[in-house]
């Protein structure tokens, strides 16, 4: 079987971001003063602990953004475009039930009226097609078939972190060079300096064993049960990881430049230039932003169903939505930090560097690209960091408001505003509503974590070493 | 029995010991000096005094008392009412030690005894102003902090102190950010004070000319230790200090004495304080350093007449260091090619007013005129905010110039466009106050000195590496600095750092605006003798902005003194220290303590 790769708009920026971001590694290696301000991140256990979290979400939001295309025993291209992802999860989205069902279930939720072989009707909860079909009488054997599962599912996942342990001190010990069992008692109880090893070992094993426990169950059971037309609800939660990821960092890369380059333009220059800015902002800051980007995303809207043919699939034309949802966040939300910027510009325009370089004629955009730019590199990154849980939150009001992203494409807010109207269901259909906010809760409190550590690092005021006592 | 008695009191902060061992008594009335340069611990043996140490600090041994009862033991409640009632505390910086949203009336009102009604708190508030000199406080006291003057914000600090009728007064650099002038007149203000209502001062200060007017005794701090008290007067003043470090530093105030003269400069800098000592702290850095000094801790030497000294050297007592012997600086040799010319240059400002679209000109440089020839120093004196900074930034360009016209080199600049300036930018540089604000910490050394030359074309690009090496060399410093960046240095040394940026371009002008007020004094003298050094090395005009007339007689030829936008005198240096004529110079110098 063959196929070909296929590339949607988000992935470019997806993996033009990831270079971003490697290039941006190559230079905190190189800089010293970047170096030391990300070991005192990675020190700290919270921030090795989030960092662990982040690179989770990373890796399964980075393998649902390969995308391909199968080629179908006909010799023609499938029109269906598939993820890394996709195919890794496969088991989860062959087997489909008929409507809802819960957690690790057998059977369905709703009663059905069913016609027995002898022509009586009954109405019972039938078994579902795949949730423990395996099962010959369910009610006595299904609290042992878990139990067995879960055991299972968490032997894998123990035997996996202790892989993982061991590979952590081979290639520890290529530094140290010490021996295993120094490299085992040092990533157990790292000495001042060290990365914060324990936490790492820590987070990743339970990690792991989460990980191993839902593998194992997922094996025979729904294990977050399935939505209304029967899909696999972990599976959606999964897929959502991607779009939320990409609401949070793609956003960011529009309001960035825009940010960056208006507050520091406004801050330096001042006058009129400052004024035009202020205006533009205090502009934008005065519509309600959720009307505001509600009415954006509807032009948007009627663009694409005006364009409806130039898509060649359903991915295609969500994922465009999807880009140009990000696009509109990123340019009514550049406001914040443009503010920031324009102020620690102003104060730092009249610091003494800046007067030397204007004394030597060096040029306006060039003292903003080496002096002033360097200097509010900790409060760029301070506020990206912080942004991007909000920015992920906000994807599931606009989703929950239905200005989100494409009702067909997986996210968060679209699993919490199809799950809304069930609330009032007897029995509770609960799940979907809870494995979206488990899991968006998990990705922003990670992230949260992470920029308060991050802040600390980068914050000159709580940085010690610097400034003249008497 | 004195009032206040410290015993082998340390203090440690995150395994830094900034205050170690350190013992002295202060005896109802007295006026005691605690004197030394930034981080010897000074200020935080009087944090530890109120029980006020920063966050993770405490006192590691030893004990404080106070009338006899000892502080560190005594709960939090009790110590508070000793706060204020006991002794008080007055800060450098009264910009930011008074509440800016309430009014000095309340903010004094506050630090009364409790149990007063309201009448007799203003009543006894009115009379405290009148005390620290504040005129009509009876409608000053509904002002808020906004609404006066630095001097002024300080007197209503040291009213805030007195209003608790503490028995000792504790005042940490309370001049310090303050005009000389102010300085004079707080100075009279606290000792006055101090001497009517019997209550003993504790003054912290670097200022050696402060220290020896206004204590009684003075105690000489050194790397976290006490190395040397002694009784002060006001003939002898500070002459019979014996501790080499006391000597050097009496040694590196520059004074118009000591024109054409090196200033003593000590080598090399403090200790940090994180490692254990074994000798005399000070023994590295000392000129007379022998066997003992660096093995063993000195014990404490009594010269008799209350003259203490922790130093090697006072075992043998006729064994007194001598003099420092000051070595001859090279005369200044002034040209006659005239490189700066000023005439009646003016600068206007446009503020804004309360009222809307409401503006107002402000004329920070009046009119302003001199002249200044290759290899002369002219020394432009003034106090803050007179506009001798606005000046500067205005012959170089950076300031919109209102009026009048500025000559570089023979040519009028003072209208040109940024672009028609550029050639021009290299015969002029500048040296600022703060070393640390003037350096950009993102850069490193080499950069920011490369910075000039590439922005100006100075030397082809393949030279400059080498340039660079000489340039460091030429100020003090070693070659590898450039691979560094700023946090790694010292405040002096990041002042040879700007020195050097400056010099880089090869001006023929170097303004220095302040140069060295952010400086301790051996720092200070170090860059001094630096700046005489290089002016004459290279035949610059140098035009020294100061506030510090006796850096002025040290360095300048002719001296410019500067009022409210105006030159109010101008002559050489000696006429002016000398024989004053403008009543305004004549204040000023009677203001130098």
């Amino acid at each position: 079987m063959s196929f070909q790769p296929a590339l949607l708009s988000t992935d470019i920026l997806i993996w033009l971001l990831v270079v971003a971001c490697a290039g941006f590694a190559w230079h905190i290696v190189r800089s010293p003063v970047l170096r030391s301000a990300w070991h005192k991140v990675l020190v700290r256990p919270m921030g090795m602990a989030s960092v662990v979290v982040l690179i989770v979400f990373v890796l399964a939001g980075l393998a649902d953004s390969l995308h391909y295309r199968e080629r179908l025993d006909n010799g023609q291209l499938d029109v269906e475009i598939k993820s890394v992802l996709d195919s890794a999860l496969a088991p989860l989205t062959k087997h489909t039930e008929r409507t809802y069902s819960a957690p690790l279930a057998t059977h369905a939720q709703a009663m059905e009226t069913i016609v027995k072989a002898d022509g009586s009707q009954v109405r019972e909860t039938p078994r579902l097609q795949f949730g423990g079909a395996h099962l010959t009488d369910p009610e006595r054997d299904w609290a042992g078939d878990i139990l067995a599962r879960l055991l299972r599912g968490l032997v894998l996942g123990g035997v996996a972190s202790l892989l993982l342990a061991g590979l952590l001190a081979v290639s520890v010990n290529i530094i140290w060079k010490r021996g295993f069992a120094y490299a085992f008692s040092r990533l157990w109880k790292p000495e001042k300096s060290d990365l914060a090893w324990r936490s790492l070992l820590l987070t990743s094993t339970l990690l792991l064993l989460i990980a191993g426990a839902i593998a194992s169950l997922a094996g025979g059971y729904h294990v977050l049960g399935t939505d209304k037309v029967g899909q696999d609800v972990l599976f959606q939660t999964l897929k959502s990881i991607r779009t939320g990821l990409v609401i949070g960092t793609l956003t960011t890369l529009v309001t960035l430049p825009v940010a960056i380059i208006l507050g520091l333009l406004a801050g330096y220059f001042r006058g009129w230039i400052d004024d035009v800015i202020q205006y533009i902002y205090t502009t934008l800051n005065s519509i309600p932003w959720v009307l505001l980007v509600a009415a954006a995303v509807l032009i948007v809207q009627v663009f694409i169903e005006q364009n409806e043919s130039s898509f060649s699939s359903v991915a295609e034309r969500a994922d465009v939505r999807l880009l140009a949802l990000c696009v509109i966040i990123g340019l009514t939300g550049w406001t914040g930090l443009a503010r920031l910027l324009r102020a620690e510009t102003l104060k730092l325009r009249e610091l003494d560097y800046v007067t030397a370089a204007r004394a030597f004629g060096v040029s306006g955009p060039r003292i903003l690209l080496r002096h002033i730019l360097p200097n509010v590199q900790h409060l760029i990154l301070i506020s990206v960091v912080m942004d991007f849980s909000g920015l992920v939150l906000a994807e599931a009001i606009l989703s929950y408001v239905g200005v989100g992203v494409d009702p067909v494409m997986n996210s968060w807010g679209n699993m919490i505003n199809a799950a809304r109207l069930e609330l009032a269901r007897e029995p509770l259909v609960w799940w979907p509503l809870v494995a979206a906010f488990s899991m968006m809760f998990a990705l922003v409190l990670a992230a949260n974590l992470f920029a308060d550590v991050v802040r600390d690092a980068f914050d000159p005021r709580t940085a010690t070493g610097s400034g003249a006592g008497s | 029995m004195s009032l206040l008695k410290v015993e082998n009191l340390s203090v440690r902060i995150a395994g830094v010991t900034p205050v170690d061992c350190v013992s002295f008594s202060i005896g109802a009335g007295e006026a005691f000096a605690l004197l030394g340069e930034s981080g010897c611990g000074k200020s935080m043996t009087a944090l530890a005094l109120m029980r006020l140490l920063p966050p993770g600090g405490r006192i590691a041994e030893g004990q404080v008392s106070f009338e006899g009862e000892v502080l560190g033991t005594l709960p939090e409640s009790h110590m508070r009412t000793l706060r204020g009632r006991g002794m008080a505390m007055i800060f450098q910086e009264p910009q930011t030690s008074l509440n800016p949203v309430m009014t000095i009336g309340d903010q004094i009102a506050e630090a009364l005894p409790t149990g007063m009604t309201r009448n007799e708190q203003k009543a006894e508030v009115l009379k405290l102003l009148e005390e620290v000199g504040i005129p009509h406080p009876e409608t000053r006291i509904h002002s808020y902090p906004f609404e006066l003057s630095g001097g002024q914000k300080q007197r209503i600090m040291i009213a805030q102190a007195l209003a608790g009728r503490p028995k000792l007064l504790i005042a940490d650099e309370p001049t310090t950010a303050l005009d000389v002038t102010l300085q004079a007149q707080i100075l009279q203000l606290i000792k006055r004070l101090a001497k009517e209502r019997g209550m003993a001062l504790m003054l912290i200060t670097h200022d050696l000319g402060v220290a020896r007017k206004m204590a009684n005794r003075v105690g000489i701090m050194y790397a976290g230790q006490l190395v040397e008290t002694l009784p002060v007067d006001d003939e002898t003043g500070l002459a019979r200090a014996f501790h080499p470090y006391t000597r050097k530093l009496m040694a590196a105030v520059p004074s118009l004495e000591r024109a054409g003269q090196r200033l003593a400069a000590i080598p090399g800098r403090v200790p940090s304080l994180n490692q254990p000592f074994t000798g005399c702290r000070f023994a590295d850095r000392c000129a007379h350093a022998f066997s003992p000094c660096a093995a063993t801790l000195p014990e404490w030497n009594n010269l008799g007449d209350g003259h203490a000294v922790r130093c090697h050297l006072a075992v043998q007592a006729d064994t007194k260091p001598e003099n420092e012997t000051l070595q001859p600086l090279k005369a200044a040799v002034p040209g006659t090619v005239c490189v700066l010319a000023v005439r009646n240059l003016q600068v206007t400002f446009a503020q804004r007013t309360g009222q809307l679209f409401g503006k107002q000109n402000i004329q920070a440089v009046d009119g302003i005129s001199f002249e200044l020839a290759a290899g002369e120093t002219l020394a432009l004196v003034g106090e803050s905010g007179c506009g001798k900074t606005t000046a500067a930034k205005a012959i170089l360009g950076l300031t919109e110039i209102s009026g009048g016209e500025v000559e570089l080199d023979g040519r009028t600049v003072s209208h040109f466009s940024e672009h028609q300036f550029k050639p021009f930018r290299r015969l002029a540089q500048i040296v600022f106050q703060d070393p640390y604000s003037s350096l950009n910490p993102r850069m490193r050394v080499g950069d920011i000195l490369l910075e000039g030359m590439t922005a100006l074309g100075v030397g082809k690009a393949s030279g400059r590496t080498k340039a660079i090496a000489a340039l460091l060399e030429k100020v003090g410093l070693d070659p590898d600095a450039t691979g560094k960046y700023p946090h790694e240095f010292s405040g002096g040394q990041r002042q040879r750092i700007a020195i050097a940026r400056a010099l880089a371009v090869q001006p023929k002008l170097l303004i220095c605006d302040e140069p060295t007020s952010a400086l301790d004094v051996s720092v200070q003298a170090q860059i001094l003798n630096l700046l005489a050094d290089l002016q004459r090395e290279e035949g610059l005009a140098m035009l020294f902005i100061t506030h510090n007339l006796a850096a002025v007689g040290y360095l300048a030829n002719r001296v410019a003194v500067m009022r409210a936008g105006k030159i109010v005198e101008t002559g050489t240096t000696r006429d002016i220290l000398i024989r004053p004529q403008h009543p305004y110079t004549k204040g000023l110098l009677e203001s130098v303590v």
